[in-house]
């Protein structure tokens, strides 16, 4: 044991990346390494820890340990935990659907606006439904923008219009119907027991009522929406996590111009 | 302010007060001559109307509703309802006749007995609230409370008896203030939701019975953990004194109150706002409730670094009309937000130097500390550093409640354990930094006493800047936090009226003067 402890030769480590067979790295290739943690209903104890490496056996992972425990109230237990990951995807065969386009920044966006549209866009944006965030449409719309990315009130060749939270469909259309939006900007940050799916999906049953759907480019975002998502709604994309008002006006003009 | 650690100059301070003293008195002078639908809801729940109808329509909006299409609101709820009481029918009785449509209040005779056929239920109703205010002293004084900054955090599962679960818990770990967060949506409705509730959606609809069923909770655990643990609410929206009432009566400890954020935020007419918060806060004052007020708002939207004189300003604001409602500064937990961009060189100084700031302004307010959300990102490590430093902040310059911020803000609403992540944090760094206001002080002339200088300069000016406007206009100019409201629009401008020659609500001065 001592020998192979602090030898500093002979490693059999492995170092075979395979696209078709990718796993988990910790610090070495193929290792599975992850790290999870959770809480059990159960009372903290020798059989509590038993559970949670059961349970992480059934998940795939071999070599489960338990390396924290704390019962948080009486009969629930919180862990830490690691455990090798056994599982492998191939990386080669997988296909995410993205919103396409070239991404520009806020002057190459405002310039392409000016060549091939000639006119500023109107875009028109909400949290709408019962959601109170505005968290989300305002990095996207407000001057200041997030993250050192402007919002689309700042762009020369955008006219933008953020309605706020908790606006209703039906006054989101009237809006849209009024200002003569050419893009629909909709922001959803409540996702809990899936209320924004029926809050779009009634938007996009209302503008196809009104005749309107194929007439604006419908875009939602937020952080639990995905393109593949927007798009199985309706919507023409979706933008999640780390998108910023430099991707949606990009995808918005090139949209346009097409159009 | 007699040993600023800032260097504040205590006559900006003085100016700051004063123009936001006027701000305020011009709002109460328009406000007296008014009531809205939301307060006569109030008076008629006071009183001890409850329940619902056939239809489930909540029995105070049957009544109101009944007066208000009949066009005599203005002449006030209790004096009709004090018709049918001279009668022989209690308050409920009458709803109920009125429910039914077996009464029709306008009808009544004139009897010149009516104000004394009220005041026995009006004297329970005082009595009961003082009752409930005895009630948490003397759990203050025999159990005991939490070391300030109070750790608040919140629930929000939809359904209270999954809450009550969630709070025992966190109180178990160390929570003082649990909030029960409100179903996303509430504050635009015109009517409190009636029973106890299972579905919400981000939290749990605020009803009198899911009150009467947290308290309950929390008084049991309280005495499990030796420990008063105070229960939280959303007095804001359209319910706003409505609101008030219910937590009155059933004990709540806190209540979220901000006077503009429903403006700003939910475009609720800023008449109707206005007057309903003066009743919300006469009634939190009597009840000895805590007020919250909203400024962290500001800063989800506006920058935290450039805004941060609009926070001020509102803190100020908050408090001249608070004062005008009779609420003392013990109660008042004014709000302020550690909001800045994680990126900004120097953050920590300058946060540091508004919350020092905030906390010599107001010597005995306390103060409602907001944790980071806006730059919360799904990188909960991070996220766990962030609350951290907030956290330092909270014991360094003493807030009042804190509001623990959660690593998992941004993707869900708190997990168990979650809470306990947040708690495990504070409690580490407010025992292990305890004295540390006490020991450290500000450089003269350095970036924290600056920047704080910076702020109430700025401050100084936009409260002039209103005061010179007047509140309303000010608000219909978009001078405040660059939102623009019109006087006539918004939501619920429909429910406000002038009060007429009857009109009665021996409520207000009852509880400005009742000890």
């Amino acid at each position: 044991m001592s020998g192979g402890l602090y030898s500093t030769s002979n490693k059999d480590f492995d170092r075979t990346l395979d696209l078709k067979h990718v796993k988990p790295y910790g610090d070495t290739m193929n290792d599975g390494k992850v790290q999870l943690s959770f809480t059990l209903p159960v009372p903290a104890g020798d059989e509590a820890m038993e559970a949670a490496k059961q349970l992480i056996q059934k998940m795939g992972m071999t070599n489960p340990q338990i390396v924290f425990m704390k019962e948080l109230t009486e009969g629930f237990t919180f862990v830490n935990c690691y455990g090798n990951c056994t599982p492998t995807v191939d990386f080669t065969t997988i296909h995410v659907p993205k919103v396409e386009g070239t991404h520009w920044d806020m002057h190459e966006c405002d310039d392409f606006i000016r060549t091939h549209i000639g006119r500023p866009i109107v875009v028109v944006g909400a949290s709408t439904g019962t959601d109170a965030h505005t968290v989300g449409i305002d990095a996207i719309m407000n001057m200041k923008g997030f993250a050192g990315h402007y919002g689309l009130e700042r762009y020369d060749m955008i006219e933008a219009h953020n309605l706020g939270s908790q606006v209703p469909n039906e006054e989101f259309i009237e809006a849209a119907k009024r200002l003569k939006a050419d893009a629909l900007l909709v922001s959803q940050t409540v996702t809990q027991k899936d209320v924004h799916i029926q809050n779009l999906t009634e938007l996009v049953e209302m503008l196809e009522a009104e005749g309107m759907r194929d007439k604006v480019i419908l875009v939602c975002g937020g952080p639990r929406i995905t393109h593949e998502l927007a798009k199985e709604l309706g919507y023409d994309a979706g933008f999640g996590m780390n998108s910023y008002a430099d991707d949606v006006a990009s995808y918005v003009a090139q949209q346009l111009a097409l159009r | 302010m007699k040993n600023s650690k800032l260097g504040l100059d205590c006559a900006k301070v003085a100016a700051a007060r004063a123009a936001a003293a006027n701000i305020a008195a011009a709002v109460q002078r328009f406000v007296e001559r008014r009531s809205t639908v939301a307060v006569e809801r109030t008076l008629c729940r006071l009183i001890g109307i409850d329940g619902v109808d056939a239809n489930g329509v909540p029995l105070p909006n049957v009544v109101v509703d009944h007066l208000h299409e009949h066009g005599v609101l203005s002449q006030g709820a209790l004096y009709y309802i004090g018709q049918s009481v001279a009668t022989g029918r209690s308050p409920q009785q009458t709803a109920g006749a009125v429910a039914c449509g077996e009464l029709a209040l306008t009808k009544l005779p004139a009897t010149p007995n009516w104000k004394e056929a009220l005041s026995p239920y009006i004297d329970a109703c005082i009595e009961r609230i003082r009752k409930n205010r005895e009630r948490r002293e003397n759990y203050i004084d025999t159990l005991g409370e939490g070391a300030k900054p109070y750790l608040y955090v919140i629930v929000a599962t939809g359904n209270i008896y999954e809450d009550v679960i969630q709070a025992q818990a966190a109180a178990r770990q160390g929570a003082d203030v649990i909030a029960v967060i409100r179903t996303t949506g509430q504050s635009l409705l015109d009517y409190v939701p009636y029973g106890a509730t299972t579905e919400g959606f981000g939290g749990t609809f605020a009803t009198q019975e899911n009150f009467r069923i947290m308290r309950k909770a929390l008084d049991e655990v309280g005495e499990e953990v030796g420990r008063y643990i105070r229960l939280c609410n959303y007095c804001s929206g359209l319910c706003m004194p409505e609101i008030a009432a219910m937590g009155a009566l059933e004990g709540l400890d806190v209540m979220l109150n901000d006077a503009l954020y429903g403006i700003l935020f939910r475009d609720i007419n800023m008449q109707r706002t206005l007057v309903d918060q003066f009743t919300s806060r006469v009634i939190n004052g009597f009840a000895g409730v805590i007020i919250n007020t909203g400024e962290d708002n500001y800063l989800t939207t506006a920058d935290a670094v450039e805004q941060a004189h609009t926070v001020l300003a509102s803190d100020f604001i908050n408090e001249q009309l608070a004062l005008c409602a009779g609420l003392p500064e013990e109660q008042m937990g004014l709000g302020h937000a550690f909001e800045m961009d994680p990126e900004l060189e120097n953050g920590f100084l300058l946060e540091l130097a508004q919350a020092q700031m905030t906390r010599e302004i107001f010597p005995k307010a306390p103060l409602k500390y907001m944790p980071p959300t806006k730059f919360m990102t799904g990188n909960i490590f991070r996220g766990h550093i962030q609350d951290a430093l907030f956290n330092m902040i909270g014991i360094w310059t003493n807030q009042g409640i804190q509001l623990l911020g959660m690593p998992t803000e941004a993707i869900h609403t708190p997990f168990m354990s979650d809470r306990y992540l947040s708690i495990e944090n504070a409690k580490y760094i407010f025992s292990n930094m305890r004295a540390i206001g006490d020991e450290v002080e500000f450089k003269e002339g350095g970036l924290i006493r600056r920047r704080a200088a910076e702020v109430l300069d700025k401050t100084v000016e936009l409260l002039q800047t209103i005061e010179h406007e007047g509140l309303f206009s000010a608000l219909e100019k978009g001078i405040f936090a660059d939102v623009k409201r019109p006087l006539e629009g918004g939501k619920g401008l429909a429910g406000v009226v002038e009060k007429g020659e009857n009109y009665y609500n021996p409520f207000i001065e009852r509880m400005l003067n009742t000890k």
